[in-house]
Order: C-alpha cells, then structure tokens, then sequence
C-alpha cells in the first residue's frame, strides 16, 4: 500500500509580522530636517569639484568621490522635472497597508541645487500638471514634525 | 591575460505566474537539469556556482547555502551575487570572470525568482532609500514613467509608438513556449485601452511577475570546443551602475549607464557599427518607452530616433536587426532570472538552438541587463572565437 498521491491540494505558509529598522541619516541629513523645522527651508552641500549642489545634503558625491562639506541654503520652490500619477495598489512597506492612491510621484529639481528631489506632488489629474511647472514644499505645522522626509507633506503647483 | 570562454548551455523553466507546484529550490532545479542537458554535462563536471535573485522578494537571505539541494551546489565552491535587476547579467559576468581567470573551467550561472511569494512593489520599493526616497517611491513602473513623460516631452514621442513595442514583443513570443505570455498576442488598441497604471504607462506596457528560472553553463577555451557543437563565445562585457539616488539621475541625457556600457562592450568586441554588426539583441526592457529610448542609448538609432526605428519593422523577426526573439522582459520577469535569461536566449541565438524564434546566420548577439537605479550591464556574444 503506498500512499494516494493524487489530488494533493498546494498550500503556501504565510509570514505577515513586522520588523523594526532604525536607519541612521547621518549628519547632514539630520541638519536638512531640522533646517525644515527651524526655517521650512532646503539644504543642499556643493560638491568642491564638480561644483553641484545636491539635494538631500550628502557627504560625499559619487562621482568625484569626493568630501563634500559646504552646506548650501535652498528655498522651498523648484521646478518638476518628470511626474508619475499613480493608479495601481501596492503594499507600502513603511506602514504595512496599501498606499492610498491614486497619488503624484514627482522629481523636483530645487531651485539652486542641480539634481533631483522626489516627492509627493498635490494634483493627480494628469491633464493638469506638466513637467516644467513650478511648484512650492507644504509643510506639516512645526510642532508634528518628527524629523521625516514626511515632515513635508507635499509639492503644491504655483499657478 | 583573460582566458577565451564561451556558452556551452542554457536551460530555463516554463514560465507562470505561480508555480506553487514547486518551492524555489525546485524550481531553480528545473534550471539547472535543463542547463546540464543542454550541453550533455553531470553536475559533476561543474567545477564552480554563481547563484543570484532579488533575495528580499523571498525573505531567503543565504540563497546561495540555502538553494545548494537544487543547484547542486553542495560540497562546491558557490557563491551569491544579488545587484537588483542586474542580477542575472551579474552572475553570468561573475561565471565569465571565473571561467576568464583560469581558476575554473566550468561554471554554472543560475538566476531565479518566484514573484508570487510577495508583494512584488512593496518589495521593490524596500530597494530604494529608506530615510529619502521610500516615502514617495512606489516600485519600478512610476520611476520608469517619470522617464517616458520627460522622453515624450524631449522628442514627441507617443504612447501609440511605446505600444507598438509592446506589440513587437506579444507577437515574437508566441514563438516561445517558455514565455509566460505564449500565445497571447495583442494589438496597438489593446495597449491604448488598457488601464492606466501611472501615466503614460499602461498595463499592457509593463513586464508581469513571473515564477521562473536559468541557468548558464560558461566554459574555458579547449574545454568549451570539446562540449559544444557551436560554443557562443564571450566577446565581451560591460558594467556600469551609477548612483542609488534617483534625483541624481539626469532624465533628458538618457540612459548613460546604458550608453557607457554599450559603447565600451562595442570597442571591446571590435564593433563599429553595431547596427550592421549585431545580428540579433535580446535587450531588458522592462516597460515599452524603453524600447524606444534605450535603442537610442544604446546606438542602434540617433536621440528621439527611437518611434521611426521600431515603426519601419526594424526590430521584428526578419527586420534588419530582430529584438527579444523570445519576447523579453514584457511576456517573462522573473527578476532575478531575467537578465540571465537576455544572455541565455543571446547564447542560444549563437548556437542555433532558437527553434521557431531562431535568427538566421547570428555572427554577433547581444544582452543586456537593467536594474537597480538605472544600472546596466551589456554582453556580446559570438559565433566566432574573439581576438
Ligand atoms: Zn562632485
């Protein structure tokens, strides 16, 4: 007698738990947030050899591979460089529920800094946002701020 | 100096969407059984293992210890190379390199993923910075449409010429039966009324999740002759991955991870008209504006050239210069097989093995490989042995 070997029904196992992390953002990133908190303004650092200034402030730029350690003061205005409406659903890893969509991802060029800051932008219609546009930082009140890239809640288009 | 080595074999599974009939040691056994056989080879021949997948999309942090019952890996030098969407051009330049040092004369390159055990955005969007980027970040589909809206708006180009790659890839994969999209061919207006995911990416423009695997078997000169009728020989290969911020990347310059590797891995193979000289490309491309873009990048046709290339058939089987015979990234993506199978079906384009997706009288192929913040890998195969 051996054993039926049809019919098996195929399980999976489920593994739904959280996991804490505690990320270290270092210097500079430490002094952006509270830049945000003190002044609602962005900091960027210019890389002495390539002459850039980039936004989140880092200490080193990748490719000159160099120290970087001047800190530039940004306005809270820039540009859109490229946007995306988000329709589709999808687990956010930092809270474990779905995402609340649809949403704007945008890249946002600074004004005075040379590379790009992503973040959330207010409007999801797309017929109403274009690359090109200006746009503003809305941030959250300074007392509920907790130091987080969430500090601000939002790009607003400037019309 | 390197060695010469070549491809002697590739194996791959048919591709699902689920494949809950085998857990993923089983499932990168199929790869590895089919490799083997390929070119005639007992586990026993290989002398060295490169594994790699996105190990965060299982939870299975030791892949390489872990995997060793299905890659037969046990009691063999083995080692795990995971570098995002790169991944499987990762282990197969890893098993070159290893084959090319003269430390090993074979070399088993496996790249495997099973998509459906998680959350496949959530676990791509784990990828990008966790203090900057993961507030706003939402997987690989929004970054890429960030890049079509700003390449639309740079050339004029349309979301009826992204589908129309999209077109181009469904229609070549009905002649592979390991695609996960084998005969399931579409139309311009099926792409156009799919739903918007984020725009101007529609369903039908992406790649799906797929449960899959590949495996590669790489061989030193005077070994690789004796195993193969016609060993697809390594010309080259090229790695350039550029930054993990995505504000750093500059959207209007194109690809230039993609353009550097691809004019370094030419020069290296002694191309100088790649257009001519390619025979056939099997290019990761993950969504269909980069069908149109990334051929820029790569040199196949000037900046904002893209749309009047693919248009005028270029690109389809029996064009000038076939792309993605087996259907790409958008009928199969099992991530971290994905660009392992690029070099795969390039390899099998070399040997001959293409069946009803083969290319006719393939001198040169090429593969690529996508991934992490807009990194890119390139390789080039070919029929005769290089310089
Ligand atoms: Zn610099």
């Amino acid at each position: 007698m051996g054993i039926d070997r049809k019919d098996t029904e195929l399980l999976t196992v489920t593994f739904d738990k959280g996991m804490p992390y505690e990320w270290s953002i270092g210097k500079y990133g430490s002094r952006f947030f509270q830049e945000i908190k003190e002044h609602k303004r962005f900091l960027g650092t210019r890389c002495p050899k390539c002459g850039r200034v980039l936004v989140p402030p880092r200490r080193i730029c990748g490719p000159c591979f160099q120290e970087l350690d001047e800190l530039v003061e940004l306005s809270d205005t820039g540009t859109i460089m490229a946007f995306s409406v988000v329709n589709y659903p999808f687990i956010d890893p930092a809270t474990g529920i779905q995402r609340p969509i649809p949403y704007t991802y945008g890249y946002i060029n600074i004004d005075g800094s040379d590379n790009i800051f992503s973040h959330i932008i207010n409007e999801t219609d797309a017929n109403k946002i274009k690359v090109g546009m200006k746009v503003r930082a809305v941030f959250k009140e300074s007392q509920e701020m907790e130091g987080n890239i969430q500090d601000i809640k939002h790009f607003e288009i400037i019309r | 100096m390197a060695r010469r080595v070549a491809i002697v074999g590739t194996g791959q599974t048919y591709h699902k969407s689920h494949r809950l009939d085998v857990n993923g040691r089983e499932l990168i056994n199929e790869a590895v059984t089919r490799a083997l056989a390929d070119c005639e080879l007992s586990i026993a021949d290989i002398d060295a293992i490169i594994i790699g997948n996105m190990d965060h999309f299982e939870s299975i942090n030791y892949v390489d210890t872990w995997s060793v019952e299905g890659s037969g890996g046990y009691m063999k030098p083995i080692m795990k190379v995971t570098t995002g969407g790169t991944t499987g051009s990762s282990v197969a330049i890893a098993g070159y390199y290893h084959v090319a040092s003269g430390l090993f004369d074979k070399v088993l390159a496996i790249g495997w993923e099973k998509n459906s055990e998680s959350d496949t955005t959530a676990a791509i969007v784990t990828c990008s910075d966790p203090i900057w980027d993961r507030f706003s970040y939402s997987g690989a589909i929004p970054s890429l449409a960030t890049e079509a809206s700003a390449y639309m708006e740079q050339y004029g180009a349309t979301q009826e010429d992204a589908a129309r790659v999209a077109v181009r890839e469904r229609t070549h994969a009905l002649n592979n039966p390991y695609a996960q999209m084998y005969n399931r061919p579409i139309t311009i207006k099926d792409v156009m009324e799919s739903p918007m995911l984020a725009y101007p990416i529609k369903l039908l423009d992406v790649c799906p999740r797929t449960d899959g695997a590949c495996a590669v078997v790489f061989a030193a000169e005077g070994v690789a002759e004796k195993i193969a009728v016609r060993p697809a020989w390594v010309k080259s290969c090229s790695v350039r991955h550029t930054t993990t911020w995505f504000g750093d990347v500059d959207y209007n310059t194109g690809m230039l991870s993609l353009k550097r590797a691809s004019k370094e891995a030419f020069e290296k193979a002694g191309i100088k008209d790649p257009v001519e000289e390619i025979d056939v490309a099997e290019l990761y491309l993950p969504y269909s504006y980069a069908g149109l873009k990334w051929i820029e990048a790569i040199g196949f046709c000037g900046p904002g050239e893209g749309p009047k290339f693919i248009w005028d058939g270029n690109t389809d089987m029996g064009g000038k210069l076939p792309i993605n015979p087996s259907g790409g990234v958008m009928c199969t993506n099992c991530i971290g097989a994905t660009a392992l199978l690029r070099v795969a079906e390039a390899a099998i384009q070399i040997m001959g093995k293409g069946e009803a997706r083969q290319v006719p009288d393939v001198t040169n192929a090429m593969a690529t490989g996508f991934g992490g913040c807009w990194w890119s890998d390139v390789v080039i195969l070919g029929k005769d042995k290089p310089n």
